[in-house]
């Protein structure tokens, strides 16, 4: 119970550091990822919008999938 | 079957959201261009976390004055999918905000007072994790859940609206907010809504599916 609330909070941590170290530079930079997502009038922010939602539900279907295992086992050892 | 149609309705909506989300005209603006689609997909991830937060605090009020578990079940099931959905939101609201606003995180109101709000979640679903005890962890996590909600509302609707805020029309009344949005974009954002609420609700009854049956010898 303890080692999932430290891991919640790590990758909590983890997320926010990301975030706070992205917001760091100012975005008026080349390079090739930036131009990628401003060709064709920036559609590919809202494809990446959408890649972000389905990686989330996936994410989040794995974690069901894992987790209806544990249940399963369990119901076997002890029906 | 016929219990299921709303869900066939969400995946009908959706699949017709992603198709006319990319292809209906939009009016191009500023340096938005086209990414002001991720209206369709950005905007209804808000519509569903809100949704889940109301259920919650409507179980979690049920469950302080009937002391019933499956209500914080149910209040529990739906603050972690509101949170899911409100990630969901802040993370597409960042990537977009990178090319528009010029900045991933920015100090606009909205963003930094919906980063405080899905972090008093977050503090709601840590909080019981650290309590053992059914009835405790029920009961403290129900009174939380009042405060969080409590702090939702000003945090993400009243003060946006009290200080300027580069989300568009967060700084207009909401009584003209039917000028706010472009008609044609209204043909797909409603639908959009009513899309992707049914599937986060889909997504919560699993939940609540699964932690009934991981409860069933206290619910017998």
């Amino acid at each position: 119970m303890i080692n999932k609330a430290f891991s919640f909070c790590l990758s909590l941590a983890l997320l926010l550091i990301s975030v706070l170290a992205n917001a760091q530079q100012q975005n008026t930079e080349k390079g090739p990822v930036n131009e990628f997502f401003r060709s064709n009038d920036k559609i590919y922010v809202i494809v990446g919008v959408l890649v972000i939602i389905f990686i989330g539900i996936v994410l989040f279907m794995i974690r069901l999938d894992r987790k209806i295992g544990k249940l399963e086992e369990r119901e076997k050892n002890n029906p | 079957m016929a219990r299921h149609w709303w869900k066939a309705l969400a995946i009908l909506l959706l699949i017709y959201v992603i198709i006319a989300g990319f292809t209906v005209k939009i009016p191009i603006i500023g340096t938005n261009g086209q990414s002001s689609r991720g209206l369709f997909f950005h905007v209804p991830m808000w519509i569903c976390m809100y949704t889940m937060f109301t259920i919650s605090i409507v179980n979690s009020l049920l469950y302080l004055s009937k002391y019933d578990l499956k209500k914080d079940v149910i209040a529990s099931s739906a603050a972690g999918v509101g949170t899911f959905f409100g990630v969901l939101g802040f993370a597409t609201g960042t990537l977009w905000a990178t090319y528009t606003w010029g900045g991933t995180l920015t100090d606009d109101p909205k963003q930094m007072c919906t980063a405080i709000a899905i972090l008093i979640y977050m503090a709601y679903l840590v909080l019981r994790m650290s309590i053992h005890d059914l009835d405790k962890r029920a009961r403290i996590s129900a009174v939380f859940n009042v405060f969080a909600f409590a702090l939702l509302i000003p945090l993400t609707y009243i003060i946006p609206r009290m200080v300027d805020s580069l989300h568009p029309g967060s700084a207009s009344t909401p009584g003209f907010a039917s000028k706010d949005t472009d008609g044609t974009m209204k043909t797909v954002l409603y639908p959009a809504f009513i899309g992707w609420t049914l599937l986060s609700v889909w997504i919560f009854t699993l939940v609540v599916r699964y932690k009934k049956l991981q409860l069933k010898n206290i619910f017998k």
